[in-house]
């Protein structure tokens, strides 16, 4: 079983939803990056995912368009990533999730990519805008890598398309919650609830963790009572980090969330 | 690599999950309609009577003096409705979005013409719409932001990246992922994520069509060589797409060399771009090795893009078609050229197209013929070429 299987089966022993926590690789900077890492993982997070900034993040609200590219301006590129994974693990055991869009692991070479990602120590990846009719040959090479390749479920897959992506995916289910790019929201819609019914159903055993959108405590609270396996957090913590908040602030949200995961 | 909407390698379907449904629910209305005789009983009544289809193949006697090589005809797309083949695109998409059941449509734009043709259709058709327009080419292209505001639309301007083309399909992009339930992504060039390469084509056939039909009434027989302007695609794509198999025919593209290719401030994405997946499809792009996006250039806002369709990218593979760079001053020199000899002012876009056919025609035979497509008129550009000083 995978590490980030092991886990979600860990917090699910617990009594309690996984928490995964989203961070922009070399944003502000590459080693302050690297702290607010650690902090969160400290505080509390399951299962890290590291973005892989790139020019044009099509699926990104507001604050992940602006991290990465302030991160870009720092240059840190996909390799520059992988060296980064490569020295967090120094610090922790924490599953590493890359996030990132298609591009530049076109450029680099599923193989080799795929390769490199799994010597630095990364356990799985997420492709905001590779279709799962495009992913096949990617899921060959993680799959021999024993790396994670996440399929997205969206509002609009339907149930035999939910099947189908969960029969695909490795390590979770990322059910996106709602319609719209990734980003803070006020309000959880009602909706969430029959949505996330609907991807349990279709997930059977795997795991459904749920993003976009989920900014504070009581929203996990609610994912939590519908019955999320584990809920993913980036834009709102990566705004503290926009606001000048420093590791331990950050961290002490991150605690916050993680109470409300049981 | 999966088998759909494919051009040899390049083509595909890279987008985010949220998107599939509606991309599949697209093309299976899409082949409905194209098999439906009142849908294209509709369509042709508005290519006819509001879009003044089909529009004149004019055979341009004195530039074809002034070259002194084979005859050289002009597709006047510049005479259609709105100023631009953008409509023929638009108002067969809004047709669709009607059909489908959506009210709102949204649409990128970089020159501001297909914006134009989007805000036109949706007033016509009584649909609410929304321009995503980066703020470079809002600044550039004043007059086509009030068109688009004086027929009703809103006009994003979009403020992130190059702030240009890329940036407001992007923007775009993320309105539809939000919005997708009621909204119609009415998508403006032969790129993007299949299906919209094939339904763009398809819809921009009507030109290469008519040329065919007319060409063959005034002279009798099939041109020799087509030439076309390649930002995304569409005009050169429709021009070109019915004469594919005319193994006569020879195809030219002409992409926007901006300052000059080595200079690197450039739109030549097929002469000079390497492979790479952007925007949904895969298709050549002006990329690093790392492959992020760099950013275009050219005068001519409707070619600063870094991507260009897939169906060319693969035209280009199996060497069906040509496709070379054209700089910014050279386009300059064609649109004067055509102003001065024949009373027509170009698009800088499509004096990009003018510049590489009249190269073409001079060394070509007088018993050759040329048909170059005029994909929009030159009124939009008034300003930035006056603002150069170049007429006095």
């Amino acid at each position: 079983m995978s590490e980030i299987r092991n886990a979600f089966k860990k917090a699910r022993s617990e009594g309690r939803c996984a928490l995964v926590v989203y961070l922009t690789a070399g944003y502000p900077d590459r080693e302050s990056s690297l702290e607010y890492m650690l902090s969160c993982v400290k505080a509390g997070a399951d299962v890290l995912e590291i973005g892989v900034p790139f020019t044009d993040p099509l699926a990104d609200g507001p604050v992940i368009q602006a991290t990465s590219a302030a991160a870009l301006k720092n240059g840190m590129r996909p390799g520059n990533v992988l060296d980064l994974v490569k020295e967090l693990r120094r610090s922790t055991k924490v599953p590493v999730v890359l996030m990132g869009y298609y591009n530049p692991i076109f450029q680099i070479g599923e193989a080799e990519f795929v390769k490199r990602a799994a010597e630095s120590g990364v356990d799985g990846l997420i492709v905001a805008d590779l279709s799962l009719e495009e992913s096949k040959d990617l899921m060959k090479h993680c799959r021999k890598r024993q790396v994670d390749l996440i399929q997205l479920a969206a509002p609009t897959s339907g149930d035999e398309r939910m099947r189908e992506l969960a029969e695909a995916t490795s390590g979770y289910l990322y059910l996106v919650s709602r319609l719209g790019t990734t980003g803070q929201s006020k309000e959880m819609s009602d909706d969430v609830e029959l949505l996330i019914k609907r991807a349990k159903t279709a997930a059977g055993d795997m795991p459904v963790a749920v993003g976009f959108g989920i900014s504070s405590p009581s929203h996990v609270k609610r994912l939590v009572e519908f019955g999320a396996d584990g809920v993913i957090i980036g834009s709102s913590i990566l705004k503290k980090v926009v606001e000048g908040d420093g590791p331990e602030k950050v961290a002490s949200f991150v605690r916050g969330l993680r109470e409300a995961c049981k | 690599m999966s088998g759909k909407g494919r051009y040899g390698e390049f083509g595909g379907q890279y987008v985010p999950e949220v998107l599939m449904h509606a991309l599949e629910e697209l093309e299976t209305e899409y082949m409905l309609s194209k098999n439906d005789k009142r849908f294209q009983e509709e369509l042709r009544w508005y290519h006819v009577n509001y879009g003044g289809r089909e529009t004149p193949l004019y055979f341009a006697r004195r530039l074809t003096e002034m070259c002194g090589g084979a005859k050289i005809y002009l597709k006047r797309e510049d005479l259609c409705h709105g100023g631009a083949h953008k409509f023929n695109n638009v108002m067969g998409q809004a047709l669709l979005a009607k059909r489908m059941g959506k009210t709102r449509l949204i649409a990128e734009t970089g020159a501001g013409q297909h914006g134009t043709a989007t805000a036109m259709a949706a007033a016509v058709l009584g649909m609410e719409c929304e321009i995503y327009m980066g703020a470079e080419d809002v600044k550039r292209q004043r007059m086509n932001v009030f068109r688009m505001r004086l027929m009703g639309a809103k006009v994003n301007e979009v403020q992130i990246g190059s702030r240009t083309l890329k940036d407001a399909i992007n923007e775009a992009f993320r309105d539809w992922v939000a919005s997708v339930e009621n909204t119609f992504y009415l998508f403006g060039t032969a790129a993007g994520p299949h299906p919209y390469p094939m339904i763009v084509r398809d819809l921009q056939s009507v030109i290469g069509k008519e040329i065919r039909a007319q060409l063959k009434e005034q002279e009798g027989r099939l041109p020799d060589l087509l030439v076309a302007c390649v930002g995304g695609g569409s005009n050169a794509i429709g021009t070109f797409h019915p004469f594919l198999k005319d193994k006569t025919v020879r195809m030219l593209g002409a992409e926007a060399a901006g300052c000059g290719i080595a200079t690197g401030k450039h739109s030549a994405t097929l002469s000079a771009g390497t492979i790479g997946v952007f925007q949904g499809s895969k298709s050549y792009l002006l990329q690093d090795k790392d492959g992020m996006i760099n950013e275009a250039h050219s005068i001519a806002a409707g070619l600063d893009y870094p991507g260009v369709g897939p169906e060319h990218s693969f035209l280009k593979d199996v060497r069906r078609a040509e496709y070379i760079g054209v700089t910014d001053e050279q386009a300059l020199e064609a649109f004067v050229t055509l102003s001065r000899l024949e009373g027509i002012i170009p698009a800088l876009e499509s004096s990009h197209a003018v510049y590489a056919a009249m190269q073409r025609a001079r060394e070509m035979r007088k018993d050759e013929i040329v048909v170059i497509t005029i994909s929009g008129r030159g009124d939009k550009d008034l300003e930035t070429v006056h603002g150069l000083g170049l007429i006095r």
